[in-house]
């Protein structure tokens, strides 16, 4: 006799559809599974017919041998989790978001790039920032704002900020645990002012007015917050922006490369500056000429 | 001609939709309902067939809101109705839940007329027999709007529309005396559209009123007879004046 166990997840918006993991275990048993209540479910996938007697007609894959079966693909998730290796930040301001973020892609201690965009465009008025696996964010940024172009055109209006993270936020939930590896701030200007949202691929969401993200956050934290006030003109947030991005570069190893910053107001985004993080390092800290206690002199001839 | 009106999914030869085109007959055997767009107010208003003796009336209530800021009448199958309420009311609120915001008539509007459209366009099921009429306020802008829906899944924005039994008399009349109009007047012009067709009288006659800042309010019976008594009032003095000769040399 075979212990059939059929486990099948539907997920919240249907998008993936069925996924059932299926254990057909003919006369040895691999796992001591209850599956006194799974039965019934078997019926519903029309496996258990007269014809196929004793063999699964749905896909099935073995289980791993192990007795922590829930903590064995957290852990395999976080082997290939990349870890958030980057600093961005965005923050609220009197005159509209200031979002700012460093372009340097690490893989491991390999530094992969030193030129990638970190702000995306999701549309003229919004922008999305990277942080987590590139090309997940790249990807549902640009899904979001096929969705945001899409509820206008329906809609004849723009989506809100709060609309379209939420959008988001409701795709990453779906996709949770599956190993999408997203930290992702939307910052743009609707009908209600300035709007800034963090959003991951947890599933998480947060309204907020000053955040930072990646692994150099603690340090861009530092400056930020204590030179943000509410009342800055636009150059000296961008300023501040800027320095907060510079300090985490220096101090982060996984981060680098060119500190751009981008203005988000209420005529859309504008991008204000993209400076190299080591001329960064020598404006805001030139090199003063010491005076020279002993000088080396060539020995003519010997 | 009637081998085309079993499966709906098919179109006669020519061109038409027969069920589809029967469903508009069920609606026009439906009572008489009418909205009105004022500036700041719209008003529905339906015609209330006599209830039995027996009938509890708090039961049989026509006019139903779907959000805090969007009511809808019917004219057809009430059955049909239900269900397309309800429907509706889930998408309001699953709106809110998406995007944080209330929806707007135009898209809620749309929701339903897109359900309409698809049950003529599916095997096995038939259209819904009704005829909505969705009145409500933008969350955003303030103004107000009135929609119909018909069976047929079309939809489209009215500045005053009727719909049920004897639609056309009334919408004759609308086409004849609507003007833009607030507040109460808005109320006297949606009654006076009905009166056409509907026995006097505010044993006869739901009216809902919605305004921006109090949503939804049915007007009481005792409310509708006073303005009844209002119109009636204007009426006979009309017919006084026009037939009194004008008393100028």
């Amino acid at each position: 006799m075979g212990i059939r166990a059929i486990l099948s997840s539907h997920l919240p918006n249907g998008q993936f559809g069925r996924h059932s993991l299926c254990l057909a275990a003919v006369g040895r048993e691999i796992m001591k599974l209850d599956t006194s209540g799974l039965e019934s479910a078997a019926s519903l996938f029309g496996a258990s017919s007269e014809l196929f007697d004793g063999f699964a007609t749905a896909p099935s894959f073995e289980l791993p041998v192990t007795n922590d079966f829930d903590g064995f693909q957290k852990e395999a998730i976080q082997m290939v989790k990349p870890a958030k290796g980057t600093t961005t930040l965005a923050f609220i301001f009197k005159e509209g978001v200031m979002v700012a973020a460093d372009s340097r892609a690490s893989m491991g201690g390999y530094i992969s790039s030193q030129s990638v965009k970190k702000i995306i465009e999701i549309n003229p008025y919004m922008l999305g920032t990277m942080a987590g696996g590139a090309a997940d964010c790249q990807f549902w940024h640009r899904n979001l704002g096929i969705k945001c172009r899409l509820h206008e055109l329906a809609n004849k209006r723009r989506i809100s900020v709060t609309g379209a993270s939420k959008l988001l936020a409701n795709i990453l939930y779906s996709y949770r645990g599956m190993g999408l590896s997203v930290g992702t701030m939307i910052a743009g200007w609707d009908e209600t002012g300035p709007g800034l949202y963090y959003v991951d691929s947890e599933g998480g969401r947060l309204k907020g007015t000053r955040f930072s993200v990646g692994s150099g956050s603690p340090y861009a934290y530092g400056v930020l917050d204590s030179g943000y006030r509410y009342d800055l003109s636009i150059e000296e947030a961008a300023e501040l922006a800027r320095r907060a991005i510079y300090h985490a570069t220096f101090r982060d190893g996984a981060s680098g490369g060119v500190a751009s910053v981008y203005y988000v107001g209420p005529n859309g985004w504008k991008k204000l500056s993209g400076d190299d993080v080591g001329e960064l390092h020598y404006k805001y800290y030139p090199v003063m000429p010491s005076t020279v206690e002993q000088e080396m002199v060539e020995v003519s001839g010997a | 001609m009637a081998r085309y009106d079993r499966a709906i999914t098919v179109f006669s030869p020519d061109g038409h939709l027969f069920q589809v085109e029967y469903a508009l007959e069920a609606v026009r055997k439906g009572n008489a309902a009418v909205g009105v767009r004022g500036t700041d107010v719209v008003v529905l208003g339906v015609e209330k067939k006599s209830t039995a003796k027996l009938q509890d009336s708090r039961t049989v209530r026509k006019i139903v809101s779907l959000d805090d800021h969007i009511a809808l009448v019917c004219a057809g199958l009430k059955a049909d109705a239900r269900v397309l309420v309800n429907r509706a009311r889930i998408e309001c609120q699953s709106h809110r839940l998406t995007v944080e915001d209330p929806v707007t008539v135009e898209y809620i509007t749309r929701y339903i007329a897109g359900l309409q459209q698809k049950y003529t366009q599916s095997g096995g099921v038939r259209p819904f027999g009704l005829s909505t009429l969705i009145v409500g306020f933008d969350p955003y802008t303030g103004i107000p709007s009135l929609y119909q829906t018909d069976p047929s899944g079309a939809f489209s924005a009215w500045k005053a529309n009727a719909t049920g039994r004897n639609s056309n008399s009334m919408r004759e009349f609308l086409e004849k005396n609507y003007k833009e109009t607030s507040g109460q007047e808005t109320v006297k012009l949606a009654i006076r559209a009905l009166l056409e067709v509907v026995e006097s009288g505010g044993k006869n006659i739901e009216i809902a009123v919605m305004t921006k800042e109090h949503g939804l309010r049915q007007l009481e019976e005792a409310e509708i007879d006073a303005i009844v008594a209002e119109i009636e009032a204007e009426k006979a003095a009309a017919e006084t004046a026009k037939k009194a000769p004008p008393k100028e040399t």
